[in-house]
């Protein structure tokens, strides 16, 4: 079973992302679960959401206490969050941000998925947002293919800028 | 059709398969996506219901009942307070032999103010003469809300349904979901005692002791014959759909030594648990109870039983202990685990296993 924790802000689409990748994981042929942690979210606020994949149908539905990868859409909550805490030794960091950085050590990938939102004038409410360019970065790294990252955002929104900006996110992600 | 779906939207998924006349509801927190989804389908035209909104949940329990006596199929969905509030008129529903589908998203009771999984709020409603169903899974949320009407509108039965799904756990997972044509799997509601709306008349309905004792009884009844219907609607489900499901799940229980029984997502996550047991050596198995109500005869003796209650009885004892003392005649080691939305891992249930302490009563991570 391969665990992705997902550290955002309320309002940036980091439950989104998880549905997304849990739905792209699907298209795959794999099991899947998502499921956000409800606390007191609000805008703004630090919030995690889970996925699950797995050849197998899953049991689980206790946090994920020490993923295998560590998804981080707004560094800025590391600040007060420890977004580390029980990656795995040999885990990964998938980072939002504009240049590359090393995160405790672990194998990370920072790819500026702000940015790409703006390019591709994704922002809603003033916020751009960064749960479809992400799914491109995880594709990426191989976690689902590209195409199902594709038919899952297609299938969850009908304005293709979702999909370009995945696919910029993809082109981008230096592995 | 196979997608992704929360074990709301899975709901409100059958409910747009099975297509009620009605659907009266008011929202509340873990539930609200249901009903949200539904009115949803009712305005993009993909469902032909006819949806009140109403101004609290007692009104719509009493909005069901208004079209539920006319012969009407109705549902609703509601969670804890909104299940408290419509309390009253829950017990109308199942006196009045109304077969009424309702979702509960089991949430827990304030204060404090608190909107994470707990078995309490339903197990409040046992004793209204209501079926009850656990699910643990976003597929048996769909499957379980398919197969309830064809229950409740069965004339053996005639009794209202209740399926409880664990909140935010269930309700706001994303899982796979394989939706169904339904056919004429539930067969088109005729409700034997429907009045005549083409001839309207009021009555005196002051129902003396011999004949209510007689209506109790004759529920009761009913409550026993919808075991058969149960079985043979599952089975006819499984004939059709392939999934098959039972008063119980059990999971390596045939040569257990020790068995953890319990209701909801726990009963999956104990599924975790008991693979990791037997690596240890251990013979252990997980029973997950699914209908509460009627309550199964199950076949526990010979061996140690842990039981997980996410629920408690004041002064009394975890609703599900003390069932399976009262019901087959064992002295549980009563975990009470999981209020409030406590997390409950594999890890902690093997756990319980592990330190169990047969007839005592244990509350995960508050006592010794």
């Amino acid at each position: 079973m391969y665990e992705i924790r997902i550290h955002s802000r309320g309002g940036q689409g980091g439950v989104t992302a998880a549905r997304l990748l849990a739905l792209a994981a699907f298209r795959d042929g794999k099991y899947a679960t998502a499921c956000p942690f409800y606390g007191a979210e609000r805008r703004g606020a630090p919030v995690v959401s889970f996925v699950r994949i797995d050849d197998h149908p899953i049991r689980v539905y206790s946090q994920i206490r020490s993923p295998d990868l560590v998804v981080v859409l707004d560094s800025s909550v590391m600040e007060t969050v420890d977004v580390l805490q029980g990656l795995k030794e040999e885990g990964t960091v998938l980072i939002n941000a504009t240049h590359g950085m090393d995160v405790g050590g672990y194998r990370t990938y920072s790819i500026d998925l702000t940015g790409i939102a703006l390019r591709e004038n994704l922002v809603v409410a003033g916020s751009p947002i960064l749960n479809t360019p992400v799914l491109g970065a995880l594709a990426k790294m191989d976690i689902v293919s590209v195409e199902s990252v594709t038919s899952a955002i297609s299938e969850m929104f009908s304005d293709e800028r979702n999909v370009k900006a995945a696919q910029a996110a993809f082109q981008e992600l230096v592995i | 059709m196979l997608t992704i779906a929360t074990g709301n939207k899975a709901v409100a998924a059958a409910i747009k398969e099975i297509r009620p006349d009605v659907v009266a509801a008011y929202p509340i927190t873990p539930q609200t996506e249901i009903v949200e989804q539904i009115a949803e389908y009712v305005t993009s035209g993909e469902l032909d219901s006819r949806y009140i909104p109403v101004e609290s949940e007692h009104s719509a329990m009493a909005a069901c009942i208004g079209a539920s006596v006319t012969g009407a199929r109705s549902f609703t969905a509601t969670s804890s307070h909104g299940l408290f509030y419509m309390h009253e008129m829950v017990n109308w529903a199942a006196g009045g032999r109304l077969p009424i589908v309702m979702a509960n998203v089991n949430r827990a009771l304030g204060p404090g103010w608190n909107v994470w999984a707990e078995h309490t709020d339903s197990l409040q409603e046992r004793d209204t003469g209501w079926l009850q169903v656990y699910v643990s899974t976003v597929q048996e949320a769909y499957d379980a809300t398919l197969m309830a009407f064809r229950i409740a509108e069965h004339h053996d039965v005639l009794l209202p349904v209740m399926i409880n799904l664990d909140g935010f756990t269930l309700s706001h997972i994303m899982q796979s979901l394989e939706t169904v044509e339904l056919g004429d799997f539930v067969p088109p509601i005729n409700l034997p005692y429907a009045i005549d709306t083409a001839s309207p008349r009021g009555y005196g309905t002051l129902t003396g002791p011999n004949d209510y004792f007689r209506f109790r009884w004759d529920m009761e009844r009913s409550m026993r014959d919808s075991v058969a219907v149960i079985r043979e609607t599952e089975d006819e489900f499984a004939r059709r759909f392939g999934r098959s499901y039972g008063f119980t799940e059990d999971y390596h229980c045939d040569d257990a030594d020790v068995v953890v029984v319990s209701m909801g997502t726990i009963g999956k996550e104990a599924e975790v648990a008991v693979d990791q047991l037997r690596r240890e050596g251990m013979k252990a198995g997980s029973m997950r109870l699914r209908w509460l109500r009627p309550f199964p005869d199950l076949d526990l003796s010979g061996r140690d039983v842990v039981v997980i209650d996410r629920d408690y009885s004041f002064g009394f004892g975890g609703v599900l202990a003390q069932s399976l003392k009262a019901k087959c005649g064992v002295d549980p080691f009563s975990v009470i685990a999981g209020l409030g939305g406590q997390e409950v891992t594999y890890d902690d249930i093997a756990s319980f296993v592990r330190d169990r302490r047969i007839g005592e009563e244990h509350w995960f991570g508050v006592s010794d």
